[in-house]
C-alpha cells in the first residue's frame, strides 16, 4: 500500500546514491518538485532514465547528481538546447556523463517490457541508423513465426520511478488524465515508485480516459500542489512556456545556473518555499 | 501585396500546400514534429478542407489547436484531439502499424540520399555540438507512408554525408530501404527556403525540382554541400497568395 508522506521523506527513504531513477512525464505531469528534492538532498551517482530529459534533467545534470543518462531526446522543446546537458557531454562539466541513447519508440517499448515483467521488448526500429553502432542495449532478432528481422531492446526496470499526477485518494490510489505519456508503464516497471499529486481527495470520481494506479503498486504518494511546474497538470495548471524560454538564459552559463540552483533549490526548504522564491523572482523581473 | 513574405514564410506555405494536396488526395494523416513541421501542418489545417489529420508523439490524434504549440505536449494539443493515447500506444499501434500517411520531419543535417542527422555534429564520442538526439524520428522515417522534410537550405546543413545517421532516408543508395526492411516510402519531398528537392527515381539522390520565385540556381548550388543537380523541367513555385500569408500571420500571432 502506498504511504502518504512528505516528498522529502519519500526521497530520503526510497532514492539512494547510485540508484537508477526514472522521472517521467511526456511534457505533461513532469515531476519537477521531486527533481528539486533530489538536488536538495544531494543525491550522487544516479543513472537517470527519461525519454525527454528536458529542464528537469538539465537541473539534475548541472547540479552534479547524474553519472549516466538513458534517453531518446534531450532538448528544451520549442526553445533549443539543454545547456547543462550539452556542457556535461561536450566538456564534462561538472563531471562526465555516460550516455545510453535510444529512440522514443525504443524507450517506450523498454518501459512496456519492464511493466510486463518481460526481459525484452520488440519493435520495428533502429535498423540502418548509427544508433545501432553506438548503443549496446539493442540487438537484431528474428521473428520465430514469420522470419521478419526486428529489433530487441532490454526491459527498463528502474530502482525508482517518479511521476506527477492530478490526484490520489486517502488510501493512495492515484488518478491521472490528459496526456498520460508513459506514467503507468514507468510506475509498473520500477521496483519502487513515488507519485506527487496536486491534491489528495476523499474519493476519486471516475473520469473518462483516466489512468488509475492502485495504491498497492505505488510506494509513496506525496501531496505537492503545482509540483509539475513549469510543466503542467491538466485541469489544475497550464504549461509555463515563458519559464521554459527563460531557462535558456539561466542554464546557458555555469555561473547563472549555479546561482539559480543555490537561490531557488538549495536555498529553499521545500517546494512550497521554492514557489515563493520563484514568484518573488518573477515579480522582481516584472518590475525591471 | 502590402507585406513582403520572408524566405521562411515561402518555405512554410509551400509545405502547407503539399499537405493540402495530400489531404485532397485523401491520404494526409500526418505525424508532426515540433517547430517548422508543426507550423506548416497547422497552417495547412487552416487553409484546406479537407484538412490533414495531425498526430503528435505525445499521443494526440487529430489535434486542432487554435494557436501554435511550443512543445509537442502543450495542453491544447490534448484538449482539441479526437483521441489521446499513451506514448507506447502512439508508436506501436499507430506509427509502427502503418496507420500514418506522412511523416513530417526537420533536422540539423540532411544528406544527398535524404538521411537525417539530429544527434551530433562531429564524432559521437567527442561531439563538437551535441544535438537533442533522434526522439521519434527514426521510426517515423522508417514506417510513415512517405516523409516530407522541411529545412533551411545551407551548406553546413545540406551535406554529402551526415556526421551521424539518426534517421534513414535512402541509406547508402537504391535498394537500401528494401534491404533494411523499412516499410515506408522514405523522403519524397524536401521543402526549403530556396525551393523543393525530390529524390531521383533511379539514383535516389535529392534533386532540385523547383525554386521559389526570385531564387537563382547559383544560390541553390551555393547552399548545398553536394554537387547539386536540377530537374530538366525545373519549376518555379507559385507566388504566395495574400490569403496564405494572412492565415500564416493569424496563426503566428494567435
Amino acid at each position: 500500500m502506498a504511504e502518504l508522506t512528505t516528498l522529502a521523506g519519500a526521497i530520503a527513504e526510497l532514492v539512494h546514491d547510485g540508484d537508477t531513477v526514472a522521472l517521467e512525464g511526456f511534457t505533461h505531469l513532469i515531476p519537477h518538485a521531486a527533481g528539486h528534492e533530489l538536488i536538495r538532498q544531494r543525491r550522487r551517482g544516479l543513472t537517470l532514465v527519461r525519454m525527454t530529459p528536458d529542464m528537469v534533467y538539465d537541473q539534475l545534470i548541472g547540479a552534479g547528481c547524474a553519472e549516466r543518462l538513458v534517453f531518446s531526446w534531450g532538448g528544451n522543446p520549442g526553445v533549443g538546447s539543454l545547456h547543462r546537458f550539452r556542457d556535461a557531454v561536450e566538456r564534462e562539466w561538472p563531471h562526465p556523463l555516460v550516455l545510453e541513447e535510444h529512440s522514443h519508440a525504443g524507450m517506450a517499448t523498454r518501459y512496456a517490457a519492464g511493466a510486463s515483467g518481460l526481459p525484452f521488448g520488440v519493435l520495428r526500429g533502429y535498423v540502418g541508423t548509427d544508433l545501432v553502432h553506438h548503443t549496446s542495449s539493442l540487438a537484431p532478432i528474428t521473428c520465430p513465426f514469420t522470419g521478419e528481422q526486428l529489433t530487441a531492446v532490454p526491459a527498463l526496470n528502474p530502482d525508482v520511478g517518479i511521476v506527477h499526477a492530478q490526484r490520489a485518494d486517502r488510501h493512495g490510489n492515484v488518478q491521472l488524465w490528459g496526456l498520460v505519456g508513459v506514467q503507468k508503464e514507468v510506475v509498473l516497471a520500477s521496483r519502487r515508485s513515488i507519485v506527487t499529486v496536486e491534491e489528495v481527495v476523499e474519493e476519486l470520481e471516475p473520469r473518462p480516459g483516466a489512468v488509475v494506479l492502485p495504491s498497492w503498486v505505488v510506494s509513496a504518494v506525496c501531496e505537492v500542489p503545482g509540483g509539475a511546474h513549469p510543466s503542467f497538470a491538466m485541469g489544475y495548471s497550464v504549461r509555463d512556456n515563458a519559464f521554459y524560454r527563460a531557462w535558456d538564459d539561466i542554464a546557458r552559463d555555469r555561473g547563472t545556473f549555479t546561482d539559480w540552483i543555490g537561490q531557488h533549490i538549495l536555498g529553499t526548504a521545500d517546494f512550497a518555499e521554492y514557489r515563493r522564491s520563484f514568484a518573488a523572482d518573477q515579480e522582481a523581473a516584472a518590475r525591471g | 501585396m502590402a507585406e513582403q513574405a520572408s524566405a521562411d514564410d515561402v518555405m512554410i506555405v509551400n509545405a502547407a500546400r503539399a499537405l493540402g494536396q495530400a489531404a485532397a488526395d485523401g491520404r494526409a494523416v500526418c505525424f508532426v514534429g515540433i517547430g517548422l513541421p508543426s507550423t506548416a501542418a497547422n497552417l495547412a489545417r487552416r487553409l484546406y478542407d479537407p484538412a490533414p489529420v495531425l498526430v503528435y508523439e505525445s499521443g494526440c490524434i487529430g489535434s486542432k489547436p487554435t494557436r501554435l504549440p511550443l512543445s509537442i505536449g502543450d495542453g491544447e494539443l490534448g484538449e482539441t484531439a479526437d483521441a489521446v493515447v499513451s506514448v507506447p500506444e502512439i508508436f506501436a499501434y499507430w506509427l509502427q502499424a502503418s496507420r500514418i500517411d506522412i511523416g513530417f520531419l526537420g533536422g540539423a543535417q540532411l544528406d544527398r540520399l535524404g538521411n537525417i542527422n539530429s544527434t551530433v555534429i562531429g564524432s559521437y564520442e567527442h561531439p563538437g555540438t551535441r544535438l537533442p538526439g533522434a526522439g521519434g524520428a527514426p521510426e517515423i522515417a522508417a514506417s510513415a507512408g512517405w516523409v516530407m522534410v522541411i529545412m533551411r537550405q545551407a551548406r553546413r546543413a545540406f551535406v554529402e554525408r551526415c556526421d551521424f545517421r539518426s534517421s534513414v532516408g535512402f541509406g547508402d543508395g537504391p535498394g537500401d530501404r528494401e534491404r533494411l526492411g523499412l516499410r515506408g516510402g522514405g523522403p519524397q519531398l524536401v521543402i526549403t527556403d530556396l525551393g523543393v528537392l525530390e529524390p531521383d527515381p533511379v539514383t535516389c539522390e535529392l534533386v532540385m525540382t523547383a525554386l521559389h520565385p526570385g531564387v537563382t540556381r547559383d544560390q541553390a548550388v551555393a547552399a548545398t554541400g553536394w554537387p547539386l543537380h536540377f530537374a530538366d523541367d525545373l519549376a518555379v513555385t507559385d507566388h504566395l497568395g495574400q490569403h496564405e500569408l494572412d492565415a500564416l500571420r493569424a496563426l503566428q500571432e494567435a
